[in-house]
């Protein structure tokens, strides 16, 4: 049995991306997926990645969602009414219970993995940084030493999207004009 | 939380990633799909931050911080795309962008 506040916060992030399916009001979406990502962060929380928990509310919540709002702001975004093709949805969903299924059963019963791997509870916090820690200076530390060069890369792609959206949001007529 | 397992967490990953997989095939608003994207990436990362966790490493919670970085690049990219299309196009309903069928 999970303990409360799991469940609470699985319960609001599940039902917060079942108005982000089902909303045909594109702005109603984008609450959904604001409130679905702040769950998310606080399962990050309970999961002991506090950096992270704060990383996903300031990125994602914060800035990622305010761009969408302004761009379902900036566009005319009336999702057109009539059914949606349920049958596709259904075709993809039974497609992937059936490989969850197939990794569940690799896992559970295959005896192809050991059951100490999946833990039961997780292990206890240590202050060693070469393990699991709570500090966001363990971040830093790995970041700056085994991942250097993705961080390098990292930063130089950011730049490269930058540039890509400038080039794109230029209108594409004032060249030819 | 000393009861809630690995495979609690995997499981709310793993419907949240339903969830976003429905919306990604049934809705037609491109907005509204690349939202439903982003909700399955959610989702992967937090597989990935329990997986860290149990594991007792640092290296997955690491990878997360840059998915984190790649999505807000890959969201400001997508969006100026989209907005590039309703430019040309004007609408970003998805079964009205069918030129390459006919």
């Amino acid at each position: 049995m999970p303990d409360g506040l799991f469940t609470f916060f699985a319960a609001l992030t599940l039902g917060a991306a079942l108005l982000l399916v089902l909303s045909r009001n594109a702005v109603t979406s984008a609450m959904g997926m604001i409130l679905a990502l702040v769950g998310i962060a606080a399962d990050f929380f309970l999961l002991d990645a506090y950096f992270l928990g704060v990383l996903q509310v300031l990125v994602y919540a914060g800035a990622v969602m305010v761009l969408f709002l302004f761009i379902i702001m900036l566009l005319d975004t009336d999702d057109a009414t009539g059914s949606y093709p349920w049958k596709t949805a259904a075709l993809g969903l039974a497609t992937f219970f059936l490989l969850a299924a197939g990794v569940v059963w690799l896992f559970h019963w295959s005896g192809a993995v050991s059951a100490t791997a999946a833990g039961v509870t997780p292990p206890e916090l240590s202050a060693n940084p070469a393990e699991f820690t709570t500090a966001a200076k363990s971040f830093g530390r790995l970041l700056y030493t085994k991942y250097l060069l993705p961080l390098e890369i990292a930063g130089f792609l950011l730049l490269v999207a930058l540039v890509g959206v400038v080039s794109l949001s230029k209108d594409a007529t004032e060249g030819q004009a | 939380m000393e009861h809630t397992t690995l495979s609690h967490h995997l499981l709310l990953a793993g419907l949240l990633f339903a969830l976003g997989l429905t919306g990604v095939l049934v809705r037609r608003n491109l907005l509204v799909v690349y939202m439903c994207l982003e909700l399955m990436l959610a989702a992967t990362t937090l597989a990935m931050v329990a997986f860290s966790r149990f594991a007792h490493k640092m290296d997955g919670a690491v990878f997360v911080f840059f998915v984190i970085t790649v999505a807000a690049a890959e969201v400001a990219v997508g969006l100026a795309l989209i907005v590039a299309l309703y430019r040309r196009r004007g609408t970003i309903q998805s079964d009205a962008l069918d030129t390459l069928r006919d």
